[in-house]
């Protein structure tokens, strides 16, 4: 599976407002690619420019901590999101900006730590009951285009019906990394 | 703009390094706090002498908010929380910092009470690859002592073992071996920090006294 992205470039975007979340929400996702020697670079979505977008073979967006919705009002910064054509993971955050670009509505919601989920289908490599971290204030309905993967009562993995775009609410990174070398 | 926070403080090298890293981010430390749990099987908190974990308040120039908590189950949350809540006053702190690695139990429980205190929580050690990590320490000018070993094949000889080059080594064929962790994730060993960049001067080990049985050994240190 990882030869996947071996010769790919993978673009982080961040969205963490406080530079100290790096180390929490983006360093793991790097780990887990230089571990498979997968080429990568992280850039907050701050200070993205086309050129980043181009360059990258796929994008992960990563997540941030429970308090920071700063990414709510930046949502004009990832317009870029509906056009694009590679393939798009977005993690807890991330996936809300997923959804978000795609009109889906926000909504209070919180959950954290450890929980299973069982997967109506395979999801990058995830199926049936599967054990996730979840660490989120919010979710969104599910955006139109998209498809729902778990049984849940919100969406919690979802994917566009002909792009390669994921998203994901829960953290991959901390229990179920091997997902996001399968994307 | 930086943000106040405090960290959540037992002494052991990933407390001592999540504050390094914080203040290298240019983090304001405001205070650390400890819990001082009476159960030594506490499931939140490392149970460390109150008098050494003073000394490194001491040195870092930091107050030390210490809260005494039974350590019952659930209860040692409400005496974490009590504790947050006055850092919070006392201090006007915006955030927690936390050295969690890989414990989601007590990550989760944390995140929690966070949010429900409408503070940010920080935890820069999150899901760190413990492969490296202990070289990293050393290379940051971290000394750093054992100051128990709770699992077999450890015993007495390795309390108050330096965490160097050599003992990188042996615990790394200790891990292929018995699978012990080697950053003592599974709480297989605990340590004390005696000095690191963030201390105004290194602190001397004055008395020790070694106990125990079997695989679990536990030093009383009295530093000065």
């Amino acid at each position: 599976m990882e030869s996947r992205n071996r010769g790919k470039m993978i673009l982080i975007i961040k969205t963490n407002k406080e530079s100290l979340h790096e180390l929490e929400f983006v360093k793991p996702i790097e780990d887990i690619l230089s571990k498979s020697k997968i080429e990568f670079k992280s850039i907050h979505y701050d200070n993205l420019t086309k050129k980043d977008l181009e360059n990258s073979d796929k994008i992960v967006i990563s997540g941030t901590s429970l308090k920071d919705n700063q990414f709510l009002e930046d949502l004009n910064k990832f317009e870029w999101i509906k056009e694009f054509q590679k393939p798009i993971l977005g993690i807890c955050s991330g996936m809300q900006i997923i959804g978000l670009t795609f009109g889906s509505k926000i909504k209070k919601q919180t959950e954290i730590g450890q929980q299973k989920i069982s997967f109506k289908k395979e999801f990058l490599g995830l199926n049936s009951e599967v054990n996730v971290y979840m660490l989120h204030n919010n979710s969104i309905n599910l955006p139109k285009d998209f498809v729902e993967f778990t049984d849940s009562k919100f969406p919690k993995a979802i994917k566009h019906k002909s792009k390669e775009i994921y998203g994901v609410l829960f953290h991959p990174e901390v229990f179920n990394k091997e997902m996001i070398l399968n994307f | 703009m930086t943000i106040r926070v405090a960290v959540l403080f037992s002494g052991g090298k990933d407390s001592v390094y999540a504050c390094y890293l914080a203040k290298k981010q240019g983090y304001n430390l405001n205070c650390l706090i400890s819990l001082f749990s009476e159960n030594k099987y506490s499931y939140m908190f490392h149970t460390p002498s109150i008098e050494k974990t003073k000394k490194q308040a001491e040195v870092m120039n930091l107050p030390l908010l210490i809260q005494k908590t039974k350590g019952e189950k659930e209860k040692e949350l409400l005496d974490l929380k009590k504790a947050i809540e006055k850092a919070k006053k006392k201090y006007k702190i915006q955030g927690i910092v936390t050295g969690a690695i890989q414990s989601v139990y007590q990550a989760s429980r944390i995140q929690k009470i966070c949010n429900e205190l409408d503070l940010e929580c920080f935890n820069p050690l999150w899901q760190k690859d413990e492969e490296n990590y202990l070289e990293e320490l050393i290379k940051n000018k971290f000394k750093i002592i054992l100051s128990g070993v709770f699992a077999y094949p450890l015993d007495e000889t390795w309390v108050l073992r330096e965490i160097n080059d050599k003992f990188i080594k042996e615990i790394k064929e200790l891990n292929k071996k018995y699978k012990i962790h080697i950053a003592g994730e599974g709480g297989e060993f605990e340590t004390f920090v005696l000095d690191c960049p963030l201390f105004s001067r290194k602190l001397k080990i004055k008395s020790s006294k070694i106990s125990g049985e079997k695989n679990s050994w536990k030093a009383e240190i009295e530093v000065k």
